[in-house]
C-alpha cells in the first residue's frame, strides 16, 4: 500500500519534472495512493456522549456517496472511524492507531473538547492535519501555536458576543438575568457575553444563576431571576433544561426579552416540548438551517440532504440536527481535497484547508460562508439572529461576523 | 522447595527478558498499548488484592485511579515536579484515602460495599470539576510527555514502556511477597471465614482497612503512570465505565491470582479493539460475547484456566502460585456465597 503511494509520488514527480517546475520543500505524503486517500476520525459511538455518534455515521455516509460518484480527483475516500466512547485515553490510543498504524493522510471531525485536547499536542508534533474538529471551544483557532489543528463551527464565545451586541443596541437600559450550566460550555458563553457587554454593560447584569447538569430541575433559579427584576433573560442551557426554563418562565408570567443559546434552538427537541406559545419571541443566533423548521421544507440544500439521508443513511433521524452538521462538515472536507488537486501531501492539505474562500455549504444559513486564511483557523464565524414567531425561526438584522469585530 | 522454585524463577526471568526486548521489536504505537497493559495490570492487581484475596467488592477503583492520575498531573503542571516523584506520592496519598474509606466500609459487606464504592466512582468525576482551579475543570490538564533522561537514545514511548515495566515488576514482587506470607494468609482467612479468622487472633478490622489502603495505593500508582503515558487528564477519562472495566479485568484474568492481573489487563486492553474490528455496528455486543465465552470456558479466569490446563498436561498439581491460598474452586464458591 505504502509502496504504491511512493511509486505514485515518484511518477507524479517525474510527470511534473517534464511538465513544469517541481515545488521545492520537504513534503510528506502519507495515506495516499493512486486510487484512494485515507481520512481518520474518532467519534463516541458508545458511552455517555453516544448521541453525537450519528455525526460520524453521517460523514461516512456522505463519503460513500462521493465514492459512488467516482471519488475526488479519481481517488476514493477511505474513511476510518473508531469509537472512543468520549474517553480521552481511548481517543489518544485510537488516534495513534490512525496515525501510526493505519497511516491516514489527515484527521477530520474528531469529536469532543476533552478528546481533542488529549491529542492536540500529539497531532501537532506529528504534523498531521487535524481538520474541522467537532467542538465549540475557542482554543482550536490558534494557527500560531497549533498550525495543524483547525476548528469548524462558530464558538460559544462568538455567539455570546452576538447577543451582547444586539442587547446593547436595542435594550441599553435593561436589567439582565443569566442562567448558565456550570461548566466550560456555560462559562464560555458567559465570557463571550460579558466581553461583548464591556465594562459598563456588565453592570446591567443583576443576577447570575447556575445549575449542574445533574440537577433535576431549574425552577427555583427561574423564580429567583424573575424576582430580581430582570427584564432580559440570557438562557444558556442544554435542551433538557431549556424546555424547563421556557415553560417555567411562561407559567410564572415573567416576560423578559429572552435570548436562548443556539445549542437549544431545535424545534423538535426544545420548542415543541416547551410549547410553541411559550416559545414565542425567543431570540437565538443561528448559523445552520434548523432541519425541523418548516420554512426550509422546499429549500434546495435541505431537499438534497433529505434525499441523501434516505439513500445513504436511512437509519439516521431526519429531525436530528447532528446529521445535518456532519453532512456540512463532510462536504467541506471534500472541498479541501478537491482544492488539493493531485498534491495530497499533508502540507498541502493544511495549506488548502487554510485557503477556503467564501465556500457555501448546503445547510448553512443563506449568506453564511466558510472562510479561512493562514492566520484564521475558524472556518464558520458568521451568525444571524432569529426570532421565533410561534411557528418558525425568522432571521432578522444582518449577519454578525466575529472576525470583522463589530 | 528450591527444586520446584528454580524452573519458575527461570520462566519469570525469560518472560522479563522478552518484555525488555519488546521495545526494540515493536512500533511505538504497540509499545504505548503495552504500557497501558502494564498500567492496567498494576491497577487490577490492586483490585484483586481487595476483591480476589480479601473478598471485598469494589466497583469504585476508577476513583482511586483518577486520584492517582490527578495528583501526578497537578504536581507536574503546578509545581513542575518530575513525573518520577509524583508516582510514589500518588501511591501514598491513595493508601491514606483508601485506608480511611476502608474504615466505614467495614460495616458493609458484599453487594452493599459494591454499591458504596460505586458511589465513589460516580462522584469523583464531578468533584474533579468542582475544584476547577486545580484540576482545570472538564477541560482537564494537558501534560508534556516525559522523554528519556541521561541522553538515552530511546523514544518517549520506549522510555515510558521501561518505566511502567519497572514499576510493574517492583509492585508485583512486593505484592507477591505480601500475599504469600503470613499477612496474605490472614487476608485470605478473613475472606474464607471471618469469624474463624477472628477466633485465630487476626485483627480483621485492621487487616480489611489495610488491604483497602494497599489496594487503592496500587490503583493510584497505576493512575499516576497513566497521566504520563497519556499526557492528559480530564474527568471524562475516569468515568464509571473505568471501574467496571477494572473489575472485568480482575475477574476475567483470575480472582486471587497474581499472574491473572496481567491476563486481565491484556483482555481489557485488546478485546474491545478486536470487537470493534469484527463489528463496527455492535462492538459492545461482540465484547459481551467474548466476556460470556471466557467466563463459560474459564470459570476461574484465564490464570485459573491455564493452571488447570497445566495440571492436565503435566499430570500433577503445580507448586508456586496460589500456595497458601485456597483452591480457585473454593474461591468461586465463596464469591457466590457473599453475593
Amino acid at each position: 500500500m505504502r509502496r504504491c503511494g511512493h511509486l505514485f509520488t515518484i511518477a507524479l514527480a517525474l510527470a511534473a519534472a517534464v511538465l513544469g517546475p517541481v515545488p521545492v520543500g520537504a513534503q510528506t505524503t502519507v495515506g495516499v495512493s493512486a486510487t484512494e486517500i485515507k481520512i481518520g476520525n474518532t467519534n463516541p459511538y458508545s458511552g455517555p456522549a453516544s448521541a453525537y455518534g450519528t455525526i460520524g455515521k453521517a460523514i461516512g455516509a456522505y463519503f460513500k456517496k462521493v465514492n459512488d460518484e467516482g471519488g475526488v480527483n479519481g481517488r476514493k475516500i477511505n474513511y476510518i472511524s473508531y469509537d472512543d466512547g468520549y474517553s480521552p485515553p481511548k481517543t489518544v490510543e485510537m488516534v495513534r492507531k490512525l496515525v501510526e498504524q493505519d497511516q491516514v493522510a489527515a484527521l477530520f471531525q474528531t469529536l469532543g473538547t476533552p478528546p481533542n485536547s488529549a491529542i492536540h499536542k500529539y497531532v501537532n508534533q506529528q504534523k498531521v492535519p487535524h481538520l474541522f474538529v467537532a467542538t465549540g471551544a475557542t482554543k482550536w483557532n490558534d494557527s500560531q501555536n497549533f498550525p495543524w489543528t483547525m476548528g469548524f463551527q462558530p464558538n460559544y464565545q462568538t455567539e455570546g458576543r452576538v447577543y451582547a451586541a444586539h442587547l446593547l443596541k436595542n435594550h441599553p437600559s435593561a436589567k439582565i438575568g443569566i442562567l448558565y450550566q456550570n461548566d466550560d460550555y456555560g462559562k464560555d458563553y458567559l465570557k463571550g457575553f460579558e466581553d461583548g457587554l464591556g465594562e459598563a454593560g456588565r453592570k446591567m447584569i443583576v443576577l447570575k444563576q447556575s445549575y449542574e447538569v445533574t440537577d433535576p430541575t431549574i425552577d427555583s433559579q427561574i423564580v429567583n431571576l424573575k424576582n430580581s427584576g430582570a427584564t432580559v433573560f440570557f438562557n444558556v442551557t442544554i435542551p433538557k433544561f431549556a424546555v424547563q426554563a421556557i415553560k417555567k418562565t411562561h407559567d410564572i408570567g415573567w416576560k423578559p426579552v429572552h435570548y436562548l443559546n443556539n445549542v437549544s434552538s431545535s424545534l423538535a427537541t426544545v420548542l415543541k416540548p416547551a410549547g410553541l406559545e411559550a416559545s414565542k419571541d425567543l431570540i437565538t443566533a443561528l448559523y445552520m438551517k434548523e432541519v425541523t423548521d418548516p420554512q426550509w421544507r422546499n429549500d434546495k440544500g435541505f431537499t438534497e440532504w433529505v434525499a441523501f439521508m434516505k439513500k445513504y443513511y436511512p437509519e439516521g433521524a431526519l429531525d436530528d440536527q447532528s446529521n445535518a452538521y456532519g453532512y456540512n462538515a463532510a462536504i467541506l472536507m471534500v472541498q479541501v481535497l478537491k482544492q488539493c488537486g493531485n498534491d495530497l501531501s499533508r502540507e498541502n492539505i493544511m495549506r488548502q484547508a487554510a485557503n477556503l474562500k467564501n465556500v457555501e455549504l448546503p445547510l448553512l444559513l443563506p449568506g453564511v460562508k466558510v472562510n479561512t486564511s493562514p492566520t484564521d483557523f475558524a472556518p464558520i464565524e458568521q451568525e444571524q439572529l432569529a426570532k421565533f414567531n410561534g411557528e418558525k425561526w425568522e432571521v432578522f438584522g444582518e449577519l454578525f461576523d466575529a472576525f470583522r469585530k463589530h | 522447595m528450591s527444586t520446584s522454585r528454580l524452573p519458575r524463577l527461570l520462566g519469570l526471568l525469560a518472560l522479563l527478558a522478552v518484555a525488555c526486548a519488546l521495545p526494540f521489536a515493536l512500533s511505538n504505537f504497540r509499545l504505548f498499548q503495552f504500557s497501558q497493559v502494564y498500567i492496567y495490570a498494576i491497577a487490577i492487581l490492586g483490585l484483586n488484592m481487595l476483591t480476589g484475596y480479601n473478598g471485598q467488592f469494589s466497583l469504585g477503583h476508577g476513583a482511586f485511579y483518577a486520584v492517582g492520575a490527578y495528583v501526578s498531573a497537578i504536581m507536574m503542571d503546578r509545581w513542575n515536579v518530575a513525573y518520577g516523584w509524583t508516582i510514589p506520592v500518588a501511591g501514598v496519598l491513595c493508601l491514606i484515602i483508601g485506608f480511611l474509606f476502608g474504615l466505614p466500609a467495614l460495616r458493609l459487606e458484599g453487594l452493599y460495599l459494591a454499591l458504596a464504592t460505586f458511589s465513589l466512582a460516580l462522584a469523583v468525576p464531578q468533584i474533579l470539576k468542582y475544584f476547577e482551579h486545580w484540576t482545570g475543570g472538564s477541560q482537564g490538564i494537558v501534560l508534556t510527555k516525559p522523554s528519556a533522561p541521561f541522553g538515552l537514545r530511546l523514544t518517549p514511548d520506549q522510555w515510558l514502556y521501561f518505566v511502567t515495566l519497572a514499576v510493574l515488576v517492583l509492585l508485583f514482587w512486593l505484592g507477591a511477597n505480601l500475599l504469600k506470607g503470613r499477612v496474605g494468609r490472614a487476608i485470605v482467612a478473613i475472606r474464607d471465614n471471618h469469624i474463624a479468622a477472628e477466633a485465630m487472633g487476626i485483627d480483621t478490622a485492621l487487616y480489611k482497612s489495610l488491604v483497602f489502603g494497599v489496594s487503592a495505593a496500587y490503583t493510584g500508582v497505576a493512575g499516576a503512570l497513566s497521566a504520563s503515558v497519556i499526557a492528559f487528564v480530564a474527568p471524562d477519562s475516569f468515568n464509571v465505565f473505568l471501574s467496571v472495566t477494572l473489575l472485568i479485568g480482575s475477574v476475567i484474568g483470575g480472582l486471587a491470582s497474581i499472574s491473572g492481573a496481567v491476563f486481565g489487563a491484556l483482555f481489557i486492553q485488546f478485546v474491545p479493539n478486536w470487537a470493534q474490528d469484527i463489528s463496527k455496528a455492535a462492538p459492545w455486543a461482540i465484547f459481551g460475547i467474548f466476556l460470556i465465552a471466557f467466563m463459560y470456558l474459564m470459570p476461574f479466569g484465564i490464570a485459573g484456566g491455564i493452571r488447570r490446563l497445566w495440571i492436565r498436561v503435566a499430570g500433577a498439581p503445580v507448586q508456586g502460585e496460589g500456595r497458601g491460598v485456597s483452591s480457585p474452586a473454593h474461591t468461586t464458591t465463596r464469591m457466590e456465597e457473599s453475593s
